[in-house]
């Protein structure tokens, strides 16, 4: 054999081992769609669970009227379930779909294949357990379509609640964002102002921002300005903390290369301290984000006229757990998305580290 | 495009936080010509950063006076550029952006736009203007830091080791791209290093500084034509001229720690 058939021998062996690779993995498109379809089946064995599984427990079954653009339905607790379900199996299929074409996203659908198969299996056991044959304890560990019912029965007044949460949420984080990082460059910038304030808010940082709610409510106007101030508090010492540390971190030599190029004292604040106290900036921000949700439900529960924790105490006084549940999943939901908002927001401001960080 | 700067009789002296006063400086005189290129060299510990950061205006003296063109050197000035060992570009911002960094703090940024893409072109940094630092080599960084502090149209570029951190071959292709940029700037050149080599090769003359007290101990004229060969006669020669010097100067060396 000659060195030339060698290399050609080499050159299919090499072809063939790719050509194998190639062959079942989420590049090819058979796969890729039955992996669509393991991630729909799970759902779609939970809605059949849901429709043929003989209702052995005597559960009561009401109808619900809702009106839908001036049309009135009636739906049961089962159909509202379902209905969730089959929205779940559409969005993953369209989200399957649309990340036909990019490697990466195919990639990472891929992997959550079977995480959602099992997802919709665990919809149809708990649903058997909870609401077909009632294997679980009443009223505490409802079916998932009990859950859903929470929806149909008080759909508006839950709205109106996680309306209320996600207002209070809203404008006591943002208040204690602008607050707590506006402090903590006064903070990290003056040595002055450091001294005298910095051991304050050391001292009072440790103290979780409930704490405060007996003043907050006999001394503000308003239950609602009440928690506004106490998710301002448990945000502003946190982000404050880490903000400081961030500025007073940033090295030497960067402060004296910008002012050789020029750079005046305000300019030093804004183009190089912040900018290096960004991921510091960023830290705080997620770890206050977690103390303000917690801060929020539990001023909601002790003394808002709304709100998901309100919802939550309510429902609780009435032992109708299945509402309780239903708020739950609202607030994991809507957590979620602003914990994903504020990553992404993270991830565009920080992107000059991306590579240099390990995530 | 350049400025004559004077040292006379500087002194700086550190404060230990143990009490003991270290003499960075002692009685250092120096004349530098406008369009000149100085290397300042020696030992670590002999002082030659310090003398840097004192020209910059990063530092002040105890007594003596810099001045630049007549002027007393009294603080840092955009007119006497910069460039550090390593580590000095802001991480945040791509190589653009921290090019233009000079001409933004200055608010020069709209009228000398253009001025941006000219400086990333003369370091030979196209393609890598939206890049971060942390995404390049270490001799492209010093080529940043050089740009940087060029944009700004110094009359003298101090540099203080700013090819240390890296390999033989890229110090040799940035010692010659240092060289085509003084030419074409004609801007007075410092140099801190502690590489012979790199002195003779780039230097009109050299400073030799010997530490405790920091002070000069010669100033030698570099009178070798350019382009200068690395490996000429009397490149060795001269190398083997101040290396001799070094070891007259640590003849009767002083132990660094007792036992």
């Amino acid at each position: 054999m000659n060195t030339a058939t060698l290399k050609l021998a080499a050159a299919e062996k090499a072809d063939s081992k790719s050509k194998a690779k190639a062959v079942w993995n989420y590049n090819n498109n058979t796969c890729f769609l039955l992996k669509m379809l393991l991630t729909a089946a799970g759902f779609i064995i939970a809605i059949v669970v849901n429709i043929f599984f003989p209702q052995k427990a005597a559960v009561e079954i009401k109808t619900y009227i809702v009106s839908i653009f001036a049309f009135d339905i009636s739906l049961t607790m089962n159909d509202a379930y379902i209905f969730l379900l089959a929205a779940l199996a559409v969005v993953y299929l369209v989200s399957g779909l649309s990340s036909w074409s990019d490697k990466d996203s195919r990639k990472k659908y891929s992997k959550n294949a079977a995480f959602r198969f099992a997802l919709g299996i665990a919809f149809a056991l708990w649903d058997i357990g909870g609401t077909k044959l009632q294997l679980f304890a009443q009223p505490f560990f409802p079916g998932p379509a009990q859950v859903a019912e929470a929806y149909l029965a008080d759909g508006e007044y839950v709205l109106q609640n996680t309306l209320y949460s996600l207002r209070l949420y809203a404008a006591g984080f943002s208040c204690g964002v602008l607050l707590g990082v506006g402090t903590g460059i006064l903070i990290g910038w003056f040595p002055k102002i450091y001294y005298w304030v910095f051991p304050v808010l050391k001292i009072t940082g440790v103290v979780p921002a409930v704490a405060w709610m007996p003043f907050a409510l006999t001394l503000l106007p308003t239950s609602f300005t009440a928690a506004v101030f106490l998710i301002v508090i448990c945000a502003w010492f946190q982000i404050a903390f880490l903000t400081a540390q961030g500025i007073q971190s940033t090295p030497k030599q960067s402060y004296e290369a910008a002012r050789i190029l020029g750079s005046s004292s305000p300019d030093l604040i804004f183009h190089v301290a912040i900018p290096h106290a960004m991921p510091d900036i960023f830290t705080g921000i997620t770890s206050a984000n977690a103390m303000a949700f917690t801060t929020l439900v539990m001023s909601e529960m002790l003394g808002q006229p709304g709100g998901l924790g309100y919802y939550i105490n309510q429902s609780k006084v009435w032992s109708a757990y299945y509402k309780v549940l239903a708020a739950i999943v609202i607030m994991a939901v809507l957590f979620s998305l602003i914990n994903h908002i504020i990553g992404r927001i993270q991830k565009h401001t920080l992107r000059w580290q991306e590579g240099v960080v390990k995530k | 495009m350049s400025s004559s700067i004077k040292i006379s009789d500087v002194e700086r002296i550190y404060y230990d936080t143990d009490g003991r006063d270290v003499q960075a400086l002692k009685s250092v005189d120096l004349d530098i010509k406008a369009g000149e290129f100085i290397s300042l060299i020696g030992p670590s510990g002999c002082g030659k950063t310090t003398l840097l950061r004192l020209i910059a205006g990063l530092d002040k003296p105890q007594s003596g006076e810099l001045s630049i063109d007549g002027r007393k050197i009294t603080g840092v000035d955009p007119e006497r550029g910069y460039v550090f060992q390593q580590g000095s570009l802001f991480p945040w911002l791509d190589i653009e952006h921290n090019i233009a960094y000079g001409l933004r703090a200055r608010g020069q940024l709209k009228q000398k736009k253009a001025r941006v893409g000219e400086y990333i072109s003369m370091v030979g940094l196209d393609g890598f203007e939206k890049s971060y630092p942390h995404q390049i080599s270490g001799g492209m960084a010093q080529r940043v830091a050089i740009a940087r502090a060029l944009i700004n149209e110094p009359k003298a570029l101090l540099l203080d080791e700013p090819m240390g951190a890296l390999d033989s071959f890229t110090r040799a292709d940035l010692q010659d791209k240092l060289l085509e940029l003084w030419k074409e700037k004609n801007t007075t050149m410092i140099l801190v290093t502690h590489d012979i080599d790199e002195a003779i090769y780039l230097s009109d003359r050299i400073v030799i500084m010997t530490p405790r007290p920091g002070k000069i101990s010669k100033v030698i004229d570099v009178s070798l034509p350019r382009p200068r060969h690395r490996g000429g006669v009397e490149f060795l020669a001269m190398r083997k001229e101040i290396l001799e010097l070094f070891e007259l100067a640590q003849a009767q060396p002083q132990p660094e720690y007792t036992i």
